[in-house]
């Protein structure tokens, strides 16, 4: 009676063998997960940090190396510390912190290793080693710190330091671990991808209490590192420390270019930093000091800082104005103070002697022209067009746009277009003489120091540039980007270059008579920059020698007053030790180290 | 007819199935402690290995022991090998020797034996003995009970050992009384109870008795005339009401600390994936690796370098699904279905109460072991550390189980005997 009840028996014995086998299908084939934490259950795998890549000057010369530290690393598994206090004194922590270290790595893992004390140099590690003797599961692991050989380029090199959670997420190529380092600023950053070269892994095979137990088949997985890339900076070291020594004390920038390659010869951002300062374990407190110190030596000037160009805005007006044949070269134009108050004499200004005196009535006049060409319409009317073909030529000099140095965070400068102004006044509201301030380099134009060192080296070429680069030459192959090889049409005529360039030279005579240098023919001009908050900014840009120039230079110092004394002096100084190696003017040196332009 | 020799009359489907089963079990013990530097000494009696080997051949004499002994030998002495088998699991408890905190074994030199394995047959054979007296009536109570205190006394002297996880096959006899005509209610209100327990644990108690109390209240709207329905329901929600509040009695004060965290671990593997669900987790995880067709004879790495504990005995199937894949598992688990399936119809041809209610005994506990070792080792049931049969290392349990089987091939080779009688 009871006989279908092996049928019952029968049939839950196969159902739990289907149970199993679907079960199983689940956690075999279907779910990959297991696959993973197997790999992961037997197979250590250990990174082979490759040598970041060194940094040269266009010399040679060692700039940025590496130095050997150590990160102690812990296994809480294998943790034996006979004499906790003494362990705790050897790297100054409390109880508490080392237990709250410890467990932190026990969170991370029982076998696996993590960090527990970063950044120990050599030394330190030399004079702690004995005492570690009798402790267990604590190990140092090698690795690399930026080192620098000398103490200038603090801002165009960067440094280097552990992502952060963002840069992780934001990293697309899966390259980077937590509690790996890159290059946060500067070259370091903008260079990252070569100078980091290539992680090496190497896999190991472990068992459960994390005993090595050989290479993983045979290693044929593990990959060696590749060595990152060594830089050639267009830097030249000895220019830039004199640039930096020049600099001490004042605030503004100094960048000096090759015209004929648009290499950067020196880039000096003042105040700055020594590198080494965010180099190692003192980085956060370095670093703090750095961001509340209100000369804010981390603002990267040259590339950041934006300024009113003041009068040596006048040379790029005149060449506008001789190209769109409003003027000619030799076209005399009385000028007196009647439109704009003026340090030049009243009398007839040609182009030449508009620049050698920096005639801002002779500008203003020019200006006026070149907005207004089109007679028939109204005033109102004529200035946007005007003005957006002047904007659109300002463009083509590089200017009111990023230039593409291979620096991080360079801003784009202003340059107005109607649409500035439509905001500001209203569409169809405003005329030429609500703009005269641009004619002289004042009002709502800006451009960054290494623009106005972009304008020497365009006027030093008669008419063309190269995109300003730091890198020269990238490792072994000394490639370069290809863009930086790129000749950079301004569409002036070369033929309209001679005169202005004239003016420029005269205007050492005009304005600017420190920057004189026998048997150097310097063509420069000067600026100086109304400052409403206070004293004014003195700049200065030149290239030299007239005939093949071989460095163009900008420099610009805040509240030094008129251009002819603090900017035209370094300007000078830079360029005789650049071309003839030494200072002859010793006089001239002690007048800009001692820092006082009253006089 | 056919010979009288034993040797035609044994249902060798079983014996191959058997012996297919002891060589899997020994090949994945060599693989579960394999070490390529020691390779050479594999077969030394030093390593698990050689010694199952051991174990293997001495099952051999077993086996030819069993069949060749009468097959009245077994009725006959039912009762007395129980007695015997209870009298030594209460010298154990006497004198044992603990070992991982069960006193279960004897131990004699270096040879050492476990009494609660072959109580395992020896209820059984009682039980079958019991019942397959034609006096008895499976209807009634006091047969019921009779038949539930042959297996709550070898049950209760081996959870006094501290063996749980044995003590827990002697229910699995309950399979016994079910072919034997109990009545179903029994197990519907057994399953019952442990899916309430389960549910407690997963959800909390408010919901459970709002939702039942809401299913009973609309019950016992539903049949306001018929006052007998209002009665049962009002007990099932007694009962639900007093299991789902003992839970946690029972957790705390009944379960060991080991085997509480057994069964949280069971249902939140991460609570603590270092402690109690270490076991479970490395498990699955040399299970789960092994893929479809697995990584290949002695390519284990998960059982190779000690991740799963206990991996030649209670963790067995590690190796296999690991090394073998769902393939591997496929073939393993076909072979137990069709063991016990091939025991079912085995006893159901006895011609004798008492041969075929062995033999379901037999089934019981070969099922029990086949399905809560698996269902362990992939994570579908707390750890109970209990071998799988014929796989498993170790000579207690080999032993055993092989006596367990050999003795129903025995009855079965003799079922003729009977009817010429």
């Amino acid at each position: 009676m009871n006989d279908e009840r092996r049928h019952i028996i029968r049939l839950i014995v196969i159902l739990m063998g289907l149970v199993f086998l679907v079960k199983l299908f689940f956690i075999q084939i279907i779910d990959e997960n297991y696959k993973a934490a197997a790999e992961n259950n037997i197979i250590h795998k250990e990174v082979d940090y490759p040598y970041r890549g060194l940094v040269y000057d266009r010399n040679k010369k060692l700039i940025v190396h590496n130095e050997p530290i150590f990160d102690l690393m812990v296994i809480p598994k294998e943790v034996r510390i006979p004499d906790t206090l003494a362990f705790c004194q050897l790297f100054d922590l409390t109880r508490e912190e080392l237990e709250a270290q410890l467990n932190k790595a026990k969170r991370y893992s029982y076998i696996q290793p993590s960090q527990f004390v970063k950044q120990i140099s050599n030394e330190w590690f030399a004079s702690i080693e004995d005492q570690l003797v009798d402790v267990r599961g604590f190990y140092p692991k090698a690795r690399t710190i930026r080192g620098y050989d000398y103490e200038n380029l603090g801002n165009v090199l960067g440094y280097i330091g552990e992502i952060n959670q963002r840069q992780l997420n934001a990293d697309t190529t899966n390259y980077y671990r937590s509690g790996d380092y890159l290059g946060i600023t500067g070259l370091e950053s903008s260079y990252e991808k070569t100078l980091r070269g290539k992680r090496g892994v190497r896999y190991k095979m472990v068992n459960v209490r994390g005993v090595d137990q050989g290479s993983f088949k045979d290693g044929k997985l593990d990959t060696l590192s590749v060595p990152g890339e060594d830089l050639v900076l267009s830097i030249d070291l000895e220019l830039q420390r004199y640039a930096e020594r020049l600099m001490e004390g004042k605030i503004g920038s100094v960048v000096a270019i090759e015209p004929s390659t648009g290499e950067i010869l020196a880039f000096v951002s003042a105040p700055s930093y020594q590198p080494s300062v965010l180099s190692g374990r003192e980085f956060s407190v370095n670093y703090r000091a750095l961001t509340q110190d209100s000369l804010k030596p981390l603002f990267n000037r040259p590339l950041m800082a934006m300024y009113p160009p003041g009068s040596i805005f006048k040379i790029v007006q005149a060449l506008i104005g001789l190209e769109e044949g409003v003027i000619t070269a030799k076209e005399q134009v009385y000028c007196d103070n009647s439109l704009i108050g003026d340090h030049a004499p009243p009398g007839y200004y040609d182009v030449r002697k508009a620049i050698m005196f920096s005639s801002n009535n002779y500008f203003l006049k020019l200006f006026r022209r070149i907005i207004n060409q089109n007679p028939e319409l109204s005033q109102f009317e004529q200035a946007p067009i005007g003005l957006q073909n002047w904007s659109e030529r300002m463009h083509r000099f590089g200017l009111g746009q990023p230039l593409g140095i291979d620096l991080p965070s360079e801003k784009s400068g202003q340059v107005p277009d109607p649409k500035l102004y439509n905001r500001i006044y209203g569409t169809g509201r405003w005329k030429v003489s609500n703009l005269s301030s641009l004619s002289i380099g004042q009002g709502e134009t800006l451009l960054n120091p290494i623009q106005m060192a972009n304008l020497a080296a365009i006027m030093a070429n008669k008419g063309h540039y190269y995109i300003p680069h730091i890198v020269k030459e990238v490792g072994s192959t000394g490639y370069l980007d290809p863009k930086y090889k790129k000749k950079i049409d301004t569409g002036i005529s070369a033929e309209h270059f001679p005169v202005v360039i004239q003016g420029m030279q005269d205007a050492l005579s005009g304005t600017a008579g420190r920057a004189i240098i026998r048997d150097i023919e310097i063509c420069g001009k000067t600026g100086t920059v109304q400052n409403p908050h206070g004293e004014d900014h003195s700049t200065f840009m030149a290239f030299a020698p007239r005939e093949q120039p071989k460095i163009a230079i900008s420099v610009y110092v805040e509240n030094a007053g008129w251009g002819g004394r603090a900017a035209a002096s370094i300007s000078s100084l830079l360029i005789e030790s650049y071309l003839r190696g030494e200072v002859t003017r010793q006089w001239l040196e002690d007048y800009v180290l001692k820092g006082d332009f009253a006089g | 007819m056919r010979g009288d020799s034993i040797l035609d009359r044994i249902d060798w489907t079983v014996v191959l199935t058997y012996f297919a089963m002891i060589f899997m079990g020994w090949i994945n013990i060599y693989a579960a402690v394999y070490d390529e530097e020691l390779a050479s000494d594999m077969f030394s009696l030093a390593y698990n290995p050689g010694k199952q080997l051991i174990w293997i051949a001495t099952s051999i004499v077993l086996i030819i022991g069993v069949m060749s002994l009468d097959y009245k030998f077994f009725d006959s002495f039912a009762y007395i090998i129980y007695g015997a088998m209870i009298f030594l699991l209460i010298a154990v408890l006497l004198f044992g020797r603990e070992v991982a905190g069960s006193t279960s074994w004897f131990q004699l030199g270096s040879f050492r034996f476990q009494p609660s394995e072959f109580t395992k047959f020896a209820t059984a054979l009682a039980l079958a003995k019991y019942l397959g007296d034609i006096h008895t009536k499976m209807e009634n109570v006091k047969t019921q009970l009779i038949a539930v205190a042959i297996m709550f006394v070898p049950m209760a002297l081996i959870v006094l050992q501290g063996d749980t996880g044995s003590a827990m096959v002697f229910a699995a006899f309950a399979i016994v009384l079910f072919r034997e005509g109990i009545s179903p209610i029994y197990f519907i209100v057994g399953i019952g109870l442990v899916v309430l327990f389960v549910l407690t644990l997963l959800v909390s108690k408010t919901a459970i008795f709002i939702f039942s109390g809401v299913v009973c209240l609309v019950v016992i709207g539903a049949s306001v005339k018929h006052p007998r329905r209002i009665l049962v329901v009002v007990l099932v929600a007694f009962a639900i009401f007093s299991t789902v509040t003992s839970v946690d009695f029972l957790m705390k004060n009944v379960l060991k600390p080991h085997q509480r965290s057994r069964v949280i671990s069971l249902i939140n593997p991460d609570a603590d994936p270092l402690g109690a669900g270490w076991n479970v987790t490395q498990s699955k995880i040399a299970i789960g690796s092994g893929g479809f067709f697995g990584k290949g004879f002695l390519e284990g790495t998960q059982t190779k370098f000690d991740f799963v504990p206990e991996q030649s005995t209670d963790f067995i199937f590690c190796t296999l699904g690991e090394e073998h894949g769902w393939l591997g598992s496929l073939v393993m688990i076909g072979l137990f279905v069709f063991l016990l399936i091939r025991i079912s119809i085995i006893a159901e041809r006895q011609k004798t109460r008492f041969a075929r209610i062995y033999g379901y005994g037999v089934l019981s506990v070969i099922f029990f072991h086949f399905s809560v070792n698996i269902a362990m080792t992939i994570g579908l049931f707390p750890v109970i550390g209990i071998p799988l049969p014929f796989f498993s290392y170790g000579g207690s349990s080999l032993w055993s189980f092989t006596t367990l089987l050999f003795i129903l091939l025995a009855l079965d080779s003799k079922r003729m005997q009977v009817l010429t009688r």
